[in-house]
Parts: C-alpha cells; structure tokens; sequence
C-alpha cells in the first residue's frame, strides 16, 4: 500500500496543512466521468451504431450533438469548481464522542454562481452548499471525534457533478484546522472530592467572590460582573475587583488522589466530569496533574485551560 | 471512500422534469407505434401525473413486474419476434413509461433521462424531415435541462433550461465537426430484419391493369434530377424503369436480367448529364434517361438497358448519371432473344385476330404501327385515372368494349397487338415528364408521373420507343398528367394545375427540404469525400479526417477551456483606480495589505513617504466617499483615476 499512498501523496499534492487561502487552480482540479457518465457514453456508442445500421443522418447529428455536450459538460463541471478560494473558519472544542465542527470560508471570487459542491471529510458526512456569484459562504464540517487530543480532519474533499451529473470534479485540499477535543466526561462519576479540601482548611487562601480585595488591571477573561463600572465612569481604564474567597467552596481535583487502579483515559475522564460540576456550581477548582498544576480560579477561561490541560495531557 | 453512498431520493420538481421529457420524447413518435401500446404509454403517464398530482404512492414492485411481462408479451404477439427496429422501439417505449412509475431515487431518473435520449434517436428511423428535427431538438432542451435538475434540484426552471440551451448551443461546433469528419461507413452493417424498409412506395416489376393509374393518385415525389446545363424538353423526359417482356394475359412481368456486356455507346454532343437523387422504395432499380450510357458505381446497365442497383435502394440514393438521348439500342439483337419477345398467350382473340389482319394488309411494321396508333387516335378512346376494372380477356375488353384506360392500358394493348401482329415488342415502365422547380432548379419527378410505353424492334433499327398514351392524350406527354385527365378526377391535390399559389409555396418548401435531403440526410460517404475535396483536403480518408477531426475538436475544446477559465468577476472602476494606486506604491515598497484599508494604509504611507501625504490624503477621502459613502457618478470617478494618474512618486532614496 505504501508506493499507492506515496503515488497519491504525489499525484494530488498532499504534503500536509496548507497555508491559506487555498486557491484551487486548474491544476489541482482533476475531472473524470461518473458511472452514469460512462453510461452515458455507452449509451451512444449503441446509438452511433444505430445511425451508421440504418444510415441515418439525423442519428448522426443527434449522436454527435450529444457527444459535444459530453465534452462540454466536462468543462462546465471543471469550471464549476475552479478558483474556489478556501480558508479555515471557526472550529469549537468538542469531548470526544461528540461530532467535531470544522468551519470553513468558501469564497466565489468570479461572475458565475457555483452550484453543488460537496464537501466531506475522510469518515466524516458530506456537507453540499452553493456559492452565489462573487459571495463567500461559510460551510460546516462534521467530523466524529473519537480521541481527546488535537484532532486534524485531514484532507477535505471537494466534489461536484454539476451541471448534468455525467462528470465528477474533485479537489482535495487541506486547510490548516485543528480542533482541540476533550476527554469524554465520565457518564456516572462518584461525587465531587468536595470534603476533602473543606477539611483541610489549607484551599483557603485563593480567591473568591465574597469580600472585596482590591483592584488589578482587567483582563478579557474576566466576568463582566467584576468589572469596577465605578471606575470606568471616572475615566480610569477597566479594572477587575478582587475578592477574598472566603465563602466560595473550594476544590482541588488531584490525578494523584484518584484509585490507583484507574486506568489514564478513565482518569481523565473522571477528571472532566468533575471539571464540569465544579464549573456548573459555581466553585472555585484547581487542577493537579503529574508534572502540572493549575492553581484555583473560577470562570470560562479556567475551565478551558483546564480541559484543555486534560485533553493533551500526556502529549 | 469506502462509504457506500446510497442515491438519493428524487424532490417533485424533478419528478415533473422527468415527465416531461417523457411526454415530449414520445410525441413525435406517436404515429409510428401501435395503438394499444400507444394507449398503455399515456395511461402510465397520465397514472404518473396523478400519483405525482396527489403525492400517492408508487405502484408497487410486484404490480409492475406484471406490467412489464404483459407489455413485452404484447410485444411478441404484435410482431412474433424481438428483433428489429419495431419490437424494439416498442420495447424501448414500454420501459420508459413503466420506469415513470419506479421513480424514486437519483439512479431511477438517471435511467428515465437515458432511455429518453435514446429514444429520440428510434423516431429518425421512421421520418427525418425538418419537422421531426426541430420536435427532437426542443425535446433534447428539456431533456438536458431536466439531467441539470437531477443535478441540483433547487434552481429555477429557466435556470436550468438557459443552461441546457448554452450547453448545447456549445456542443453544436463539436457536432458539426463530428458530423463533416467523423469517416463515415456506408450501412447497414449487419443484415436487416425485412421491416426495415416497411411502407416504401414506388414502381414494381410487374403491371397489371391499374397498377399505375393507382400509383398516379400519390403526390410523393420519386426522385429528383440536376441537370447539368438545360433540362430537355419534356417530350424527351423518358426514365426508364423495369422492362416488362413475360405477359400471362393479365399481367406484365420482367424476365431474368442480365448485364450488358457491350457498352452502350460514346459520349456525344447529345449526351446529357445529370444527377439523381432518389427516394428510397427498396427495389433495386435506379431510374436514368433514355438511354443510360453508364451504370454509376455499384450499378449495372442490364441487356434491356435498365440501371440496376446491386442492392435494394433503402435509404436515399444519389447517382451521377449520362444519357444518350435518341439513341437506339439493339440493332444487333440475336434471334433468340427478338423471339422471347413475341410470346404470346393464348386469349384475347379478338384483338390477335385484328392485329393479324392488319399484318395482312400492310407489308411493313411500320405501317402496322401507324395503324394501331390510329386506331386510338380515330376512336373513341379515353385517357382516364379510374378506369373499369377489367376481366379475364382484360385487352379484348378495353380494345372493343370499356375503351377507357391508363398508360398502361394502352402500352399492354398495343405491345399485345404488335406481338400478335409478329413484331417483337416490350413493355417499359417508369417516369415520364417532370416539373421544374424554379426556386433550386432541380426537376422533381413525382409518383404521379408514373408510366409505361412501348418498345419495338424494327429491322435495322433496333429497339424503338413508341408511346401509345400520346396518340389518345398528347396532352400527357406535353404537359402533364393534369393538363391530360378531364376535369374532376382524381388528381393528387398538388399536382393539379389551377392551385397557382399553393405552388409557388410548394415549389419554395420542396426546395428547402431538397437541401436538406442533400446536405443533411444525404450526407453520405460519398458526399463525405467530395466536400472534404473541393475544402482542399488532398485525400481525404479515414486518417486523414480522423486526424482533422481531432485537431479541431482539440481547438474547440481549448477554445472553451479559454472560457471556462477566464472570466474574470467584474471590478468596479473605483476599485480598480485604487488598485492601480496600491500597485504604483508596492514599486516603492509600500504596498497594501490586505487587511488593510484605505485609511491605514494612506497613513502608514504618508508615515514612510511625508512628502506624498497631502495628495494621499486627498485621494483616500475621495476614495473612501466613492466607495463607501454616498458620492456617485462618472464625473467623481473620472477625479479619482486623475488624481491618481497625477500623483508623482518620487523613487525612494
């Protein structure tokens, strides 16, 4: 399989993730007729035979005029695909198992409209959309994320059989996208280790959301809810408040205090169902995993780091 | 992939497409297909409309099954076979209107659009006027336009048959080229079912009392003749058909033909020579002056000077051909032969008793020809297209009793007489006269100039033409069969003379479908090498026109390779001064961004280059009220592209 791969690898020029925009020249366009387009064509081998049995002019002509359509549906097909310009859109973070969303920017950049162009991923379904002229249109990818991880959809596939179904024109391209998938959350996790750092006291020097602090420079992770409004009347720039958490429940999720007989994956996936209910009640988490440690703190923007802490742990 | 993908099903607007093109392809064909198949077609079409009408189920499978054993055991029993092009077509029919009612995926319309391509081909084997080629090629409009629906279901119906026409409209050069290069064979390749040439009309090789004058009620036309240089006068126009010799009292038939072996003659200053083209009626024999000097290719000249083709002319036969006007053949004729042409049977007495008295009283053939010749002249003899039907003793009873009679009539009664008489005599069938049309020029022969004469051979002589018609109605010969019947029989509509403005028009369509005949549908491979000749191909064979053939169906398709590749979106003026601008900078190395916009851009420009700043300035606001305020207008743009021209970008230290 190795020399087929490398002959593919070589004929479709596929060399990894392209910059963008990815325009598909004439070049990268490849064309071949479909099963009904060589039915088709058989079709009029019968029907030249035909008019040359029964010498009949008309059949010629009718025969002929069909094969010219064959070869201008050929172009037409070609040019129905031809100078899309691609670009890597949006892609949100997904937990595996759920179906990853690769975005992707279509640009039409020439008078006429394209029609039916089919997108897919290798496994994943195919997506059709059209392209008004000179517009750009935004396409959705869906791909199954089976692994935690950076998942790389690969090569997309670019396809249509417009104008009349007889020819195929493909291109594949592989836009820079990745998308960052989290471990699956475990589906029936035991409770929150939530007694644990009540007792110890030690958790209780982070901060909180109870008694204000004080005042830092904001940052756009922060909650708009924290956000001095007092100050900004007076003209200062935004400044976050501060507060000490002495109310706020505080937990710390520790690889090394779960059962040493779990596996990683199990672990992991444990970790993220905790991550989530700590996130959902409101509490301040902290994450401790071997050779990494991210201290307490409360919002998006902590449970993004630490899922995303989770999801290439190990990478 | 490996994903199987499924077809998918079909939306209601392609449903609607791949109906109609059913109705359209099978319209044209509807006289030629028999009438319970005909009946069945509509009513699955009409059964498809209303399941499509009232979004019903589909019939199911099992149901159709059935439908398709009946019909295709209706198509054996309507033609005891499967072969050929009828059953075939009928079968063809059959399939397409039951795969209507097994519409349900991609791949089922696929099949309907398929069939329905094919089928427009079958109608070309029962006609192919202009008429039929215009139906066929609105029906391929639809056709395609409904592949495009397949295609992508979503678009309007004039997008999609704006689009069919295009495509089209661009394959057109390539079937042109196709149809001038493509090395053509002569047909058929394998032998022909006997249906294939079913309802040709046209001479026989046998005459019986009626044969002709029935064969005169049609207005088709036999052949037509190109002159080359004046037409004879029509008293000359003789186009000799079958030579009938055997006579069983009722019926004239042609003996064994043998090809002549001696030439006919030289050409002289009386030869003319003309072209023939002539309308298929599946026999073998070709039509040429009298006397054919010269068989065409593929053709014999037979002892009894009859052009004979080597096989039935099925499809529409052009020959070039040369005639010795006046030339009398067979002075030499052996005895043996001159014999075979007194046999006689044994009734009709009465008119062998008359012909040997008037042997008796002359003492040369000639004078016994006059004789019978003035006979018809001074009694009472009429020339007429419903003649009496005749009985057992037919010449006895139209030479004494009904004397009322057609050519052939008078050609059986007089080749009889001369028989009986002792003057070895024939019968020769074919075409007499013609009609000029004054809009192309050809002489158009027509079935209703059908006619039989007489050939004598007199003693140093040889074979010579007597035409009994013309002592009864010198009219015939003259001028025509109209101007020769008395009024109120039953002409052929257009052959009658009074209609002079129904002929004018007749004249102009029947030179409009001659060109098409002989450049459309006789395109043959003949024709073929003579175009590619005189277009200064030097030989112009297979490879030579396969070769030619790729050459400039390679440049047609580079040509709309070019197309498809180049058009280019439209830019507007405005941005197309503000590119120039972006351009003339990047020479300095300052050239825009692309996200950068008309502001930014300006100033970091002014930032580099201070003393371009205020023109800059100026240009950007202009710019920026074309493009994105409310400032319009020629006279605006005009400012910008000066401005633009104007500025002065010194090279950069």
């Amino acid at each position: 399989m190795q020399p087929v791969a490398a002959f593919k690898r070589w004929l479709f020029r596929l060399y990894g993730p392209e910059p963008s925009p990815i325009v598909l020249t004439q070049r990268r366009v490849y064309v071949l007729p479909t099963r009904p387009g060589l039915a088709y064509a058989a079709a009029l081998g019968l029907m030249l035979i035909g008019a040359i049995n029964y010498n009949l002019s008309l059949g010629y002509a009718l025969t002929f005029l069909l094969a010219g359509l064959g070869l201008v549906t050929l172009l037409h097909t070609f040019r129905n695909l031809v100078r899309i310009e691609i670009s890597p859109g949006r892609v949100e973070p997904v937990f595996a198992g759920d179906a990853a969303h690769f975005g992707l920017q279509l640009h039409n950049r020439r008078r006429p409209g394209r029609f039916a162009i089919r997108l897919n991923l290798a496994g994943g379904e195919a997506v059709t959309t059209d392209l008004a002229p000179e517009a750009s249109t935004a396409v959705n990818l869906p791909l199954p994320a089976h692994r935690r991880g950076w998942l790389r959809p690969g090569r997309v596939t670019l396809e249509t059989r417009y104008p009349l179904c007889l020819v195929r024109a493909w291109s594949y391209v592989e836009p820079d996208l990745r998308c960052l998938v989290y471990p699956r959350p475990e589906a029936s996790p035991p409770p929150l280790p939530l007694t644990a750092a009540g007792e110890s006291g030690t958790a209780r020097s982070g901060r909180g959301s109870e008694d204000f602090a004080g005042l830092r420079t904001h940052q756009p992770a922060d909650s708009p809810r924290h956000v001095a409004w007092k100050a900004v009347a007076r003209e200062q720039p935004l400044l976050t408040k501060q507060f000490s958490g002495a109310g706020t429940v505080q937990v710390w999720l520790d690889w090394d205090a779960l059962p040493p007989d779990l596996g990683i994956e199990a672990r992991l996936s444990r970790l993220t169902r905790w991550l989530l209910d700590a996130h959902a009640q409101g509490l301040a988490y902290g994450l401790r995993l071997p050779g990494r440690e991210i201290p307490l703190g409360q919002g998006e923007r902590q449970l993004q780091d630490c899922l995303e802490a989770l999801a290439l742990y190990g990478d | 992939m490996g994903i199987k993908r499924d077809s998918p099903p079909l939306t209601r607007s392609q449903e609607l497409w791949l109906l109609a093109c059913a109705v359209l392809t099978l319209a044209p064909g509807v006289a030629h297909v028999p009438a319970w198949l005909l009946a069945a077609a509509a009513m699955a079409l009409f059964w498809c409309a209303a399941i499509w009408w009232r979004r019903a189920a589909l019939p199911p499978r099992w149901l159709l099954s059935f439908l398709v054993l009946a019909g295709t055991a209706g198509v054996f029993f309507t033609y005891r076979h499967f072969f050929g092009k009828d059953p075939g077509i009928a079968l063809l029919i059959l399939f397409l209107a039951l795969k209507l009612l097994e519409m349900r995926r991609l791949r089922d319309g696929l099949a309907v659009v398929f069939l329905c391509y094919f089928l427009l081909l079958t109608h070309f084997l029962n006609e192919q006027g202009m008429d039929v080629a215009g139906l066929t090629l609105l029906a391929l409009v639809v056709i395609t336009a409904a592949l495009s629906s397949l295609a992508h279901a979503g678009r309007h119906v004039v997008d999609h048959l704006r689009l069919s026409a295009l495509m089209l409209a661009q394959a057109a050069p390539f079937m042109l080229v196709l149809f001038l290069l493509f090395p053509r064979v002569q047909g058929p390749l394998w032998g022909m079912p006997a249906d294939a040439y079913s309802g040709m009309s046209g001479l026989s090789d046998s005459m019986t009392p009626g044969s002709i004058s029935n064969l005169s009620l049609s207005g088709e036309i036999a052949f037509r003749a190109r002159f080359e240089g004046e037409i004879p006068p029509k008293p000359q126009l003789y186009w000799r058909g079958p030579v009938l010799r055997l006579f069983d009292g009722r019926t004239w038939r042609s003996g064994i033909q043998q090809e002549k072996v001696s030439p006919g003659g030289t050409a002289t200053e009386s030869t003319v020579r003309y072209t023939v083209t002539l309308e298929p009626h599946n026999k073998p024999w070709l039509f040429a002056l009298e006397m054919p000097l010269a068989p065409p290719s593929g053709a014999i000249v037979s002892r009894e000077y009859q052009v004979l083709s080597k096989t039935p002319v099925r499809s529409r036969l052009r020959y070039d051909m040369q005639s010795h006007i006046g030339f009398v053949p067979g002075a030499d004729e052996a005895e043996t032969v001159l014999r075979r042409h007194l046999d006689l049977p044994g009734n009709n007495p009465r008119t062998r008793a008359l012909a040997e008295q008037w042997r008796r009283e002359a003492a040369q053939d000639e004078a016994v020809i006059r004789r019978m010749l003035d006979h018809f002249r001074m009694e009472q003899f009429f020339y007429t297209l419903t003649p009496p039907l005749l009985g057992e003793n037919s010449i006895d009873q139209f030479l004494f009793e009904t004397r009322r009679g057609f050519c052939e009539h008078y050609a059986s009664a007089f080749v009889f007489a001369m028989r009986a008489a002792g003057i070895p005599a024939r019968v020769v069938t074919g075409y007499q006269g013609g009609e000029r049309n004054p809009v192309d020029g050809y002489l158009i022969v027509r079935q209703s100039d059908a006619h039989a004469w007489a050939e004598v051979w007199l003693e140093g002589k040889g074979w010579t033409r007597v035409d009994p018609t013309a002592a009864v109605a010198p009219n015939r010969i003259e001028a025509g069969l109209a101007s020769a019947v008395p009024a109120g029989e039953p002409l052929p509509f257009l052959v009658r003379a009074d209609l002079s403005w129904l002929k004018q028009l007749r004249f102009r369509w029947e030179a409009i479908s001659n060109t098409w005949n002989q450049w459309v549908l006789g395109f043959d491979p003949q024709r073929q090498r003579e175009l590619l000749s005189r277009l200064g191909m030097r030989q112009p064979d297979w490879k030579a026109m396969t070769a030619a053939m790729a050459v400039l169906c390679g440049l047609l398709l580079l040509g709309l390779t070019a197309w498809a590749l180049h058009r280019r979106a439209r830019i507007d003026p405005v941005q197309r001064a503000w590119n120039r601008l972006s351009r003339r900078l990047a020479r300095i190395g300052l050239a825009r961004q692309a996200w950068e916009g008309p502001a930014d851009y300006t100033q970091r420009v002014a930032q580099a280059r201070p003393e371009l700043s205020p023109a800059l300035a100026a240009i950007a606001g202009l710019y920026i009220d074309l493009r994105y305020g409310k400032l319009a207008g020629k006279e605006a743009r005009r400012k910008l592209r000066g401005m633009i021209a104007d500025l002065k970008i010194p090279p950069s230290q």
